[in-house]
C-alpha cells in the first residue's frame, strides 16, 4: 500500500475520532499529540480504527514508536507491503 | 485462588509498615503536626516542609525529582536545586508585584518548570491553581476567571493552542510566563520567557510567613449543575499530606516513588508534587504519555519501590497483557495503591498476576485533599473495597430522614452517603466566591461527599454510585453542564443531556444527546461537527466521546433535562419513576 493511501487512511479515521484536526497543518515529523489534543483513549481509538479499515494488527507493544504522523505511515505502509 | 480477600503475612512485608496497630493508637493530628518543623518565625508554608527542611539538612544532596522527558533523558534534581530554584521563582514572582492569597495559575505537561512553579509561588505565599493540560481554551478560560488569575506559567505551544485566543477575556491574568518547547524558541508576544525570568532572580528567599489557615492551593472540580468550583485549600492541609503520605502510600526514606497523576489534577499535586517530598523521597515524573512498555521499563528501570496509579491505567495494563508485563522484572516494588475510581477486584488481583503484588484501592476527593479512606500495606485486602478509614479520620454511613435530619447507619452492609467528620487538615475551606454552595455540603459535623457507599461488618467501605449526575472518567471529574454550555454554542443544537456511559477501560466515557433547532438535519456530518466543536472547547479530556440525536429531550415539570433518565436508557434498565416528566 502506497504512503499516500495510509495517509488517506489515517485522515479518515481520525476524523471520526478528532473531526476538529486537519492533517494538513501539522508538521508530520513532529510528534502528533503534541500538536493535536487526543488522549489516551482517542489515541486507542485511533489504533483500532486503524487495524479494522486496513486490517493490519498493531500489537501494543509498538504502540511507543508510533509518536508522529509519519511514524504511522511509515509503520503502516511497510505492515501493508508484507 | 482467588479469595474474597487477600490475607498479608509478615513475609509478604519487605519494610516494616508505617501503619501498625501501635501507630493507629497512638495517632493525633497534633502530633502529626509536630513532627513537621514549622516557620522560623511560627506558622507554616506547604514549600518550607516539602523544599527548606531538606535543603538545610542531611537530605539536600538527595534526588528529590527524577524527570524523564519524552525520549527518555534523565535529568536529576535535588532537594538544594530544587529549593534554589523554587526560590528563583518566589524571587520571580515578587518582582512581578505577586502578592500574598494572589493565584498563581499552571498549565504544563510534566516538566521540572511545573514543580518548580508550583513550589516557589508557595513559599511567595502565592496561590497554586493546577490546570488539565488536555483541557480545551473553554474549561481553562472559565478557571481562570473564577480563580481570579494573575499569573499563568504555560508553554509556547500550549499557550499557543489555548491561551493566546482567550486571554483578553481574562483581563486580571497580568503575567504569563512560558517555557519555550526549544530551548532556543523565542517567546510569544505578551510573554515572558521563563527560564530568563528565573535567571535573574536570586536564588535565596525568606519564605511567606503563612499560616495554617491561609490559601495554599485552589482545586478546581465539578459539580452537576454550574460553573466549575474552585475548593480552597490552606497550607496546614501540609499535615495530611505527610500523615497520609506516611500511612498510605507507607513512604520510607529510601523509597524510589512514581505518582502517574497529572499535577493539573489534585493527586497530582497532593501526591505527585507534595507528600514525597515531605518524606525526602525520590519522586519519579515521566512526561510521556501512557505506554504500556514504557510504564513497565520505567518500573523496573528506575527501580520504583511505591507506585501510586490510576485504574484507568491498571486496565490498559491489563489490555496490553500480563506476558508483556513478565518481560521486566520488578524486585524493588513492595507497594501499589491507586486512585481515580474504585479497583475492580480483577485489577486487584492482576497486580498479583504480572506485578506480583495485589493493588490497594484508596478513596479521596478533591474536597478531602489528602486519603482518607485505604488499603494499607499490613492490612488484608478485600478486593473491591476502598479499605478503611486512616488515622485521624473519622468516616460514616449517612441518610437523611423523613423529618430532615442526618442519621449516621450502624447496620453493615446498607447503603448511604458516606460522610467524613470535620476536622481533618486537609478539609477544602470553601468554594472560592460560593459559600451557598459550600454551606450545602456539611451537616452539622459532617462533610457529605456525595458519594453513596456500604460499610461491611469489618468496617470496610464499599462504593456504589455518585448521587448526582457527575461523570467519573479516567478518574477526572466531568460537570454535565460544562459540555452541555459548549454543545449549546452551536448554531443546529437545541439541547444537550450529558451522561457518563459505563466503559470498560476508562470508567466512564462522556456520552451527549441532542436535539437539534428547526431547519437542521440529523446527520453523520452535523454528529461529526458537534464533535469537533466540542473538542475545540473543550479539549479532549472534557469532551463528548460520543453524541447521539434525539427528537427531544426528557425533562421534569420544572424544565431541568432529566440525565438519569437518558442515562437508564442508555443502559436498558427499567426508567424508574417517570411521573416526574414532562407530558407523563
Amino acid at each position: 500500500m502506497d504512503p499516500a493511501e495510509v495517509r488517506t487512511t489515517i485522515a479518515q479515521v481520525l476524523a471520526t475520532i478528532a473531526p476538529e484536526v486537519d492533517l494538513e497543518t501539522l508538521d508530520a515529523r513532529a510528534p502528533l499529540r503534541d500538536q493535536v489534543d487526543l488522549d489516551s483513549m482517542d489515541f486507542l481509538n485511533l489504533i483500532v480504527g486503524l487495524h479494522e479499515r486496513l486490517q493490519i494488527d498493531i500489537p501494543e507493544s509498538d504502540y511507543a514508536r508510533l509518536v508522529s504522523l509519519d511514524d504511522l505511515v511509515a509503520y503502516l505502509a511497510a505492515k501493508a507491503a508484507r | 485462588m482467588r479469595t474474597s480477600i487477600i490475607r498479608k503475612s509478615a513475609g509478604d512485608l519487605r519494610l516494616p509498615p508505617n501503619l501498625d496497630a501501635a501507630a493507629a493508637a497512638n495517632f493525633t493530628w497534633s502530633q502529626a503536626r509536630a513532627e513537621l518543623q514549622g516557620l522560623p518565625g511560627g506558622g507554616i508554608n506547604i514549600a518550607h516542609e516539602a523544599l527548606d527542611r531538606h535543603a538545610n539538612g542531611l537530605r539536600a544532596t538527595h534526588v528529590a525529582l527524577r524527570h524523564l522527558d519524552r525520549r527518555g533523558h534523565r535529568r536529576d534534581i535535588t532537594y538544594a536545586e530544587l529549593t534554589r530554584s523554587a526560590n528563583k521563582f518566589a524571587n520571580t514572582l515578587r518582582a512581578l508585584g505577586v502578592r500574598k492569597g494572589e493565584r498563581v495559575f499552571l498549565l504544563c505537561a510534566r516538566i521540572p518548570e511545573l514543580y518548580i512553579a508550583a513550589l516557589g509561588a508557595l513559599k511567595a505565599g502565592a496561590v497554586v491553581s493546577p490546570l488539565f493540560s488536555a483541557f480545551g481554551p473553554e474549561p481553562i478560560k472559565t478557571r481562570l476567571a473564577l480563580g481570579d488569575a494573575r499569573v499563568l506559567v504555560t508553554t509556547t505551544s500550549l499557550y499557543q493552542r489555548k491561551v493566546a485566543a482567550i486571554r483578553d477575556a481574562v483581563p486580571a491574568l497580568r503575567h504569563v510566563l512560558v517555557v519555550p518547547d526549544a530551548p532556543t524558541a523565542t517567546v510569544p508576544s505578551g510573554t515572558v520567557d521563563f527560564g530568563e525570568a528565573l535567571a535573574c532572580a536570586a536564588d535565596v528567599f525568606a519564605t511567606e510567613p503563612t499560616t495554617e489557615d491561609d490559601m495554599a492551593l485552589l482545586h478546581f472540580t465539578s459539580g452537576t449543575t454550574g460553573t466549575p468550583k474552585g475548593a480552597v485549600h490552606v497550607h496546614g492541609a501540609v499535615v495530611t499530606h505527610f500523615a497520609t503520605g506516611r500511612y498510605a502510600l507507607d513512604l520510607h526514606p529510601e523509597d524510589i516513588y512514581w505518582c502517574t497523576a497529572d499535577p493539573g489534577w489534585v493527586t497530582g499535586t497532593s501526591y505527585g508534587i507534595i507528600a514525597p517530598l515531605l518524606h525526602g523521597v525520590t519522586s519519579i515524573i515521566d512526561e510521556a504519555d501512557f505506554d504500556a512498555e514504557r510504564w513497565y521499563r520505567i518500573l523496573q528501570d528506575e527501580a520504583v519501590s511505591v507506585w501510586y496509579t490510576a485504574p484507568t491505567a491498571i486496565r490498559m495494563l491489563m489490555k496490553a497483557g500480563v506476558e508483556m508485563a513478565r518481560g521486566y522484572r520488578f524486585p524493588q516494588l513492595r507497594f501499589i495503591a491507586s486512585v481515580g475510581e474504585p479497583l475492580n477486584p480483577e485489577a486487584v488481583w492482576w497486580g498479583k498476576d504480572a506485578l506480583g503484588l495485589p493493588i490497594h484501592d484508596n478513596w479521596w476527593q478533591t474536597e478531602t485533599g489528602g486519603i482518607m479512606i485505604g488499603n494499607t500495606p499490613a492490612m488484608d485486602i478485600k478486593p473491591g473495597s476502598m479499605g478503611r478509614p486512616l488515622p485521624g479520620v473519622e468516616a460514616g454511613i449517612v441518610r437523611k430522614t423523613a423529618d430532615g435530619r442526618l442519621e449516621v447507619i450502624e447496620t453493615p452492609d446498607t447503603e448511604g452517603e458516606l460522610a467524613l467528620r470535620k476536622g481533618w487538615p486537609s478539609m477544602f475551606r470553601g468554594y472560592l466566591g460560593q459559600d451557598e454552595r459550600y454551606r450545602t455540603c456539611f451537616d452539622g459535623d459532617w462533610y457529605l461527599t456525595g458519594d453513596l457507599a456500604k460499610r461491611d461488618a469489618d468496617g470496610y467501605f464499599w462504593f456504589v454510585g455518585r448521587s448526582d449526575d457527575v461523570i467519573k472518567s479516567a478518574g477526572h471529574l466531568i460537570g454535565p453542564f460544562e459540555v452541555e454550555s459548549a454543545l449549546m454554542e452551536h448554531p443546529a443544537v437545541a439541547e444537550a443531556g450529558v451522561i457518563g456511559k459505563p466503559d470498560p477501560m476508562s470508567g466512564e466515557v462522556v456520552k451527549a444527546f441532542v436535539s437539534l433547532r428547526a431547519g437542521f438535519e440529523a446527520s453523520d456530518a452535523l454528529r461529526l461537527e458537534l464533535l469537533g466543536h466540542a473538542r475545540k472547547r473543550l479539549g479532549a479530556a472534557v469532551a463528548p466521546k460520543e453524541i447521539a440525536f434525539l427528537p427531544s429531550l426528557p425533562r421534569t415539570r420544572s424544565g431541568k433535562i432529566m440525565r438519569r433518565l437518558l442515562k437508564a436508557r442508555e443502559l436498558g434498565l427499567p426508567e424508574g419513576d417517570t411521573s416526574m416528566l414532562e407530558g407523563s
